[in-house]
């Protein structure tokens, strides 16, 4: 097959080559980075929680005296453990795609100045370590001393568990067990390092920042009251948060419960990643219609071009030239402009991914994506291509004689 | 001669029904996708106050002692300053704002008890923020120091719990306080829920919760926090406080100060008062960034929030890069369409028809399917925003076309499409009769 011919004919077709030539290339642009920002969003909505999500539900209480918490919590653990299929009830302060409760800024120095960023503290009472089912890669679980009362806000001088995403930030290349950092005047000590938690809230520095949390046991009491962990097994779960929320009329009948906060973690997760969910759907959506009226744009110059060529076609059938070569010719030009468009394309991706950086919390883009987006322009270009080619290879060779 | 291209046009555009069919429709998507993201840009971005917003503004100081952060006054104030500032009364209108949720029940309806929003505020907000009643009034400056305990509810509130009928004079019960109704309101939605945005820059884009209904009862500032005692959250605190149930004075930030200012003279007044009111307090010991005041504007504020979320503003960019790849599209395609007339312009041209005659003419039908592209983009528009109404989103119930956007609709289709129509039209004029004519 000879290109020469080609470029020469697309020569005389400068205007229209370039249209269609811009056309891919932006498609190629807007394709990957859609393509990377789908990517992305899924990614971020696989985030392990490092909890067991199927077979835990929270139940929030508000509206209560603060002076009666420690009474409050008596009765609901009492009250709630006695439900058929309840596993356990624990007093907890938040729940991974909860709400956030403990979020407070450490440093690794007592004086606070080598600060080093802001964490979720998840402040768990006795048994919260193991209903959350929590997995640990190094150091041992809490024992029952860890539990220390809370005057304010979190125990004053506490052993934590980090999670290695913390443990990878703070002391990177180090073994973390037993290492300490401080919030204000609390002190923490490294008992454990957990190999997943994600923080209530997402994080304020990105989702990268999304595993920086660490678990304090705690004694439930007025600091730690109202958040209710519950566990049972998957089957039966929705069936008994409905019922610990309807046993709370009578559990508590001066305490609210926060139906929005009262829920399955999965449900809460389901929530959490709504958003993402539904744009990464518009991004599919997009991607396909983008691909739709490329495709057509290619079918409508094509066609235009075969019907331009008709006697040309003609005279190369009446020459010689086989069916297969035209469809060999129109397939190859197809190719070399979608190229073309590609080429031009992979430059403007990369710019597009810059600008989106600088607008977004978006990472620069992965170069294997510019031959996905490549790949599916060239597929698309060939199949759209193939209708009017297939029209061009079928003019009979007659045509040549008519009428010149 | 217009209605003679017109027809034409028509004429042209039935004889390749597929070509012009993917014409439309490809103008028609491109559009559709731009005006529904459009739309809900506009309706995001819009000012919540308009004709006013330039008279509002959000002084900052900083209290935080912390050393070395060199970042802006954080987003609200500690109760001190918060309260200083408003006593003095040096602006036109000044009101503090905060909220809470507290537990209410309503004496004689029978309905279980409920997590309230409750704004705890003073009397300048509602004059000030131009909130419209549908029965009774806000209460007065006395009332405020007074702490009398009166409330004004919401017209949700008010159809919840009493059918929407006068609740003036009735009782409601707020934890463990008898409050008194004195003013309903008529339905306000504003847009974004100006007055309590804060926290913006630390939300990731995810700013969407800006845009959720007005709370449901209004209370005097002082009296809401006796009848809500311990129930405020900071919104951060430089340290651990000591007692979060009184958090007055707590070393933390959970108020918020509007003040009107009604010229620009005025402001500049209020900026210096600020400015030496922290001076004061450094002097006093109690500041340690005296000189980390600000003073922004409401849209400016709103700016600094980046109110509208971020996924909006990306959808729009998707919207506008598709709505030129289908440009292109449709450029190529009126090309095709244009030059396969090649013959039948030859002809016109040889009858004496001017090259601004032909070029006029192929405008018309650019025109024409810009028209047809924008009947059918207002449908994907309609059925778009329909969508978003529906998703769980705040501002979904807002979701609505605007006679502006209406029009704008239309506007840039039939742009869009002779913006598309200009270079084949352009190549259409050129096009050289004898040789036309020499190949019929």
């Amino acid at each position: 097959m000879q290109i020469q011919p080609i470029l020469a004919a697309l020569r005389r077709h400068r205007l229209a080559t370039l249209l269609i030539t811009l056309e891919i290339a932006l498609a190629c642009a807007v394709l990957s980075n859609a393509c990377f920002l789908v990517v992305n969003r899924v990614q971020q909505m696989h985030v392990p929680s490092g909890v067991d999500e199927n077979a835990l539900a929270v139940l929030k209480l508000t509206g209560y005296d603060p002076a009666n918490s420690a009474d409050l919590n008596a009765r609901v653990l009492s009250g709630l453990a006695r439900l058929p299929g309840m596993q356990s009830v624990d007093v907890i302060n938040a729940v991974p795609f909860g709400y956030h409760a403990g979020t407070a800024g450490i440093s690794t120095d007592a004086e606070g100045k080598r600060q080093a960023g802001v964490i979720d503290f998840y402040v768990g009472g006795p048994g919260s370590f193991k209903a959350l089912g929590l997995q640990l890669v190094a150091g041992s679980p809490p024992q029952i001393g860890d539990y220390q009362p809370i005057k304010r806000f979190l125990p004053e001088d506490s052993t934590v568990w980090v999670t290695r995403a913390l443990a990878d930030h703070l002391w990177p290349g180090a073994d973390p067990l037993g290492k300490e950092f401080w919030t204000g005047k609390f002190h923490f000590r490294v008992g454990g390092v957990l190999a997943h938690l994600a923080r209530p809230w997402g994080g304020e520095g990105g989702p990268s920042t999304i595993e920086w949390s660490a678990y304090v046991p705690a004694q439930p009491g007025a600091q730690l009251a109202g958040v209710y962990l519950l566990r049972a097994d998957p089957a039966d779960l929705p069936r008994v948060l409905r019922d610990a929320r309807a046993a709370i009329a009578t559990i508590a009948p001066d305490a609210v419960v926060d139906s929005a906060a009262s829920q399955t973690i999965a449900t809460l997760r389901d929530n959490y990643f709504r958003q993402d969910r539904l744009m990464a759907g518009i991004l599919v959506g997009v991607m396909l219609a983008l691909l739709g009226v490329t495709a057509l744009g290619i079918v409508g110059l094509a066609s235009f071009w075969v019907q331009q060529r008709r006697r040309q076609i003609g005279i190369r059938r009446a020459i010689g030239a086989t069916r297969g070569d035209i469809l060999r010719y129109f397939q190859t030009e197809n190719f070399l402009i979608v190229s073309f468009g590609i080429a031009l394309g992979m430059l403007l991706a990369y710019a597009l991914n810059l600008l989106l950086m600088h607008y977004y919390e978006l990472t620069r883009l992965p170069l294997y994506y510019l031959p996905i987006g490549a790949l599916a322009l060239w597929g698309l270009g060939q199949l759209a291509v193939l209708g009017p080619a297939l029209r061009a290879a079928a003019v009979p060779p007659v045509v040549a004689t008519r009428s010149v | 001669m217009f209605t003679y291209y017109l027809d034409l046009a028509l004429r042209s555009l039935k004889r390749n029904k597929v070509l012009t069919a993917l014409m439309i429709v490809a103008i028609a998507v491109g559009i559709g996708a731009s005006m529904t993201t459009l739309t809900v840009m506009h309706l995001l971005s819009g000012d919540p106050l308009p004709g006013r917003s330039q008279y509002m503004f959000y002084p900052q100081v900083d209290p935080d002692p912390n050393p070395g952060e060199n970042h802006k006054p954080w987003d609200m104030m500690d109760y001190r300053s918060a309260l200083d500032l408003w006593s003095a009364h040096r602006a036109d209108r000044q009101t503090m704002i905060t909220s809470s949720a507290v537990r209410m029940t309503a004496p004689g309806v029978n309905q279980p008890a409920l997590m309230a929003q409750m704004l705890s505020t003073t009397s300048d907000f509602f004059p000030m923020f131009a909130v419209p009643f549908r029965y009774g009034n806000a209460w007065k400056a006395q009332d405020d120091a007074s702490r009398a305990r009166v409330a004004v509810i919401s017209a949700d509130l008010n159809n919840k719990l009493f059918h929407g009928e006068d609740s003036v004079g009735r009782t409601l019960r707020l934890k463990d306080s008898d409050v008194r109704i004195i003013g309903v309101l008529a339905p306000w939605r504003p847009s974004p829920q100006f007055y309590t945005v804060a926290g913006g820059r630390y939300s990731n884009g995810d700013t969407a919760g800006f845009y959720s209904r007005p709370e449901d009862v209004f209370m005097p500032f002082q009296s809401s926090l006796e009848v809500n005692a311990g129930g405020f959250q900071p919104f951060t605190c430089w340290r651990v406080p000591d007692d979060m149930t009184d958090l007055r004075n707590s070393p933390c930030l959970w108020v918020a100060l509007w003040v009107q200012l009604d010229t620009p003279a005025k402001v500049d007044a209020y900026r210096r008062y600020v400015a030496s009111y922290a001076a004061q307090q450094k002097a006093l010991g109690r500041f340690v960034h005296a000189d980390n005041t600000d003073m922004p504007s409401l849209m400016q504020w709103l700016d600094i929030n980046q109110v509208v979320p971020s996924d909006v503003r990306l959808q729009t960019w998707l919207a506008f890069a598709f709505l030129a790849i289908c440009l292109f599209n449709t450029i190529g395609l009126l090309l095709a369409k244009f030059l396969r007339r090649a013959g039948e312009i030859g002809v016109r041209r040889a009858l004496g028809a001017s090259r601004g005659a032909v070029f006029a003419q192929c405008l018309v039908e650019a025109g024409l399917i810009g028209l047809l592209g924008g009947l059918g983009g207002l449908m994907l528009t309609q059925l778009g925003l329909w969508l978003i109404r529906r998703q769980p989103v705040e501002y979904a119930d807002l979701v609505h076309l605007d006679p502006l956007m209406f029009g704008l609709t239309f506007a840039l289709a039939i742009a869009a499409s002779l913006l598309a129509g200009v270079l084949p039209a352009l190549r259409a004029s050129r096009i050289t009769p004898a040789i036309q004519l020499k190949t019929l």
